[in-house]
């Protein structure tokens, strides 16, 4: 898709896929044939730039045919290089600018608390995202209401778009920062299905606290020469590149 | 000006919140730490459940209020209207507009409205930042009864819009039998010489100047322009072609906002000379709601003096 595209972000796509696929396959309670369903989980691509993923889990999970991944960012494609719920089924929120997904996870979690519903929520951002100081207003509402249907995960791959996230602004202790707020945490290998999939089976962590799964991840996981490089945010790999990679990622 | 009793708009939008959210249990209030100068009070009394607090944080107000219409809610978000627009434009941006997020927004206190509090508070750039939205509806309702079915509206129409709300008084100008329509203009006075093209706390002004001008000898129409976007073009058009010159008024910079959307249909349609009041390009000094008014110039003798300026220039219609 990348390739074909010549665009988009594959370093964040390929740390968070696991997570998608675990999410998709085992967790979320949607239907591809009733996208609208008011009682589905949401699930909201916070790192909006990673919907080549989320396009590629939506497919498998039959939102949206297989054979249109090949128009991922063309001319008139409904894959536009962020989200668009608009054109899209199982896109919940429009992402791209960061830091936007939590707080409408939030107001969407808030809404099922209204209700006494039974539907959960999930959000799925970035570590360099946390920067944003709107996640930081949503954890405190959500800590404060104790919102034990929302979940989010963090994709911990410790880069962003220039360096590694340590070197650019500390998110250390992150564990302690969401704790501090409210929140159930858990840490866990975000590449490992059934870890990931022990941890949602738990859900709430805690009765009435929202939970916050920190998932350490890899950068271009899979792919050796991607793996932990800055650069490989959105470089677009050459045709070489991709069978190299393909081969290497068959092996996973 | 009118010796008509004034009424804040904030009742009426508050009241007719309560209406709503007796007869439909998706209405609920989005608020930041906001409850008294946005006058929730009453809903908060009466729906305790359905008035979301989130605190001093306009980000996460929109997105919270985003992802309560992703829940099937109705949500009215309601903030001082400088903060709302200001610190949280890239929300309604990607949440609400380009979502398509059925989400109220209700900017409290718009203008200058604040007054002394100064150009922090002022919120003159609001009309220009939504309006270059898309997907978004602007409305500046001019009394009591327009605030009242503005609100009414936006509850029944589903997609995002921006009430732009004052609390400054105005005097009633619309009887119960008025029909608000988004997109609409209301003609409140006819005339040929010129066309005053008004909302919200300008429009009791602009007819206020239509007297003062008649009294001169100049027949000028008046339009209240409630909503900003989807503007209201064959109303501009037809006032262009038929009485040959505009005035625009509004409590607002007057750049890029009715007097710039206006403009931009006239130099595309029908042109003829224009003035554009509001504030011009500054920040206010200090000084109350009505004093700064005077101050730019925004007063029913201040619409009289460029109308007529106007009138005289070379270019406008004989």
């Amino acid at each position: 898709m990348v390739v074909d595209a010549g665009n988009g972000h594959i370093g964040g796509d390929l740390s968070a896929t696991d997570i998608l696929a675990t999410l998709y396959f085992g967790v979320l309670r949607v239907d591809p044939a009733r996208p609208d369903d008011p009682e589905r989980d949401r699930f909201i691509l916070s790192k909006g730039h990673c919907a080549g993923a989320l396009y590629t889990t939506l497919a498998h999970r039959g939102f949206i045919p297989l054979d249109e991944l090949r128009t991922f960012m063309a001319p008139l494609s409904r894959l536009n290089g962020h989200p668009d719920r608009n054109k899209v089924p199982g896109v919940e929120t429009n992402t791209g600018p960061l830091g936007h997904g939590l707080p409408v996870g939030v107001g969407a979690a808030i809404g099922a608390q209204i209700d006494g519903a039974r539907w959960r929520t999930f959000v799925l951002t970035g570590d360099g995202e946390l920067q944003e100081g709107s996640n930081w207003e949503a954890a405190m509402t959500a800590g404060h209401r104790g919102l034990d249907r929302l979940t989010v995960i963090v994709d911990r791959n410790r880069f962003q778009q220039g360096d590694a996230t340590e070197s650019t602004v500390r998110l250390d202790p992150l564990a302690d920062r969401w704790r501090a707020f409210g929140w159930a945490v858990a840490e866990v290998d975000g590449h490992d299905h059934a870890a990931l999939l022990e941890l949602f089976n738990r859900l709430p962590l805690e009765q009435g606290r929202p939970t916050c799964i920190i998932a350490h991840t890899t950068k271009g996981k899979g792919v050796s020469f991607m793996e932990d490089r800055a650069e490989w945010h959105h470089k677009v790999p050459s045709r070489d590149q991709l069978a190299r990679a393909l081969e290497e990622l068959k092996d996973e | 000006m009118s010796e008509s009793p004034l009424h804040d708009c904030r009742h009426a939008f508050s009241d007719m919140l309560l209406e709503l959210g007796e007869e439909d249990e998706r209405i609920v209030v989005v608020n930041n730490d906001s409850v008294g100068s946005s006058n929730t009070g009453p809903f908060r009394k009466r729906f305790p459940h359905r008035l979301v607090n989130v605190g001093i944080a306009e980000q996460n107000l929109v997105g919270v209020g985003a992802g309560l219409a992703n829940a099937g809610k109705i949500p009215f978000v309601c903030s001082a209207s400088c903060f709302l627009t200001g610190r949280a434009l890239e929300q309604i941006k990607a949440d609400v507009a380009y979502s398509n997020a059925n989400v109220k927004l209700v900017g409290i206190s718009s203008g200058m409205a604040y007054g002394a509090l100064g150009p922090t508070h002022h919120s003159i750039e609001d009309f220009a930042w939504t309006r270059a939205i898309a997907n978004l509806t602007v409305v500046a309702p001019a009394d009591p009864e327009e605030t009242r079915q503005a609100v009414h509206l936006a509850a029944h129409t589903h997609g995002p819009i921006f009430l732009r709300l004052s609390r400054m008084g105005v005097p009633e100008i619309y009887a119960r039998d008025y029909r608000f329509e988004i997109g609409k203009a209301s003609v409140l006075r006819d005339g040929s010489d010129l066309t005053i093209i008004a909302n919200g706390v300008m429009v009791a002004r602009a007819l206020a100047a239509a007297d003062l001008l008649a009294a001169a000898g100049v027949s000028a129409r008046v339009l209240n322009m409630a909503t900003v976007r989807p503007l209201d073009r064959d109303a501009i058009v037809a006032a262009a072609r038929e009485t040959g010159a505009i005035v625009t008024v509004e409590e607002h910079t007057v750049f890029g906002g009715l007097g710039g959307a206006v403009a931009e249909v006239v130099v595309q349609t029908v042109p003829v000379p224009m003035r554009i009041l509001g504030v011009p390009g500054v920040f206010a000094p200090t000084g109350g709601a009505e004093w700064l008014l005077e101050h730019f110039g925004l007063t029913a003798d201040g619409i009289r003096e460029a109308a007529l300026e106007l009138t005289r220039s070379p270019g406008a219609a004989a």
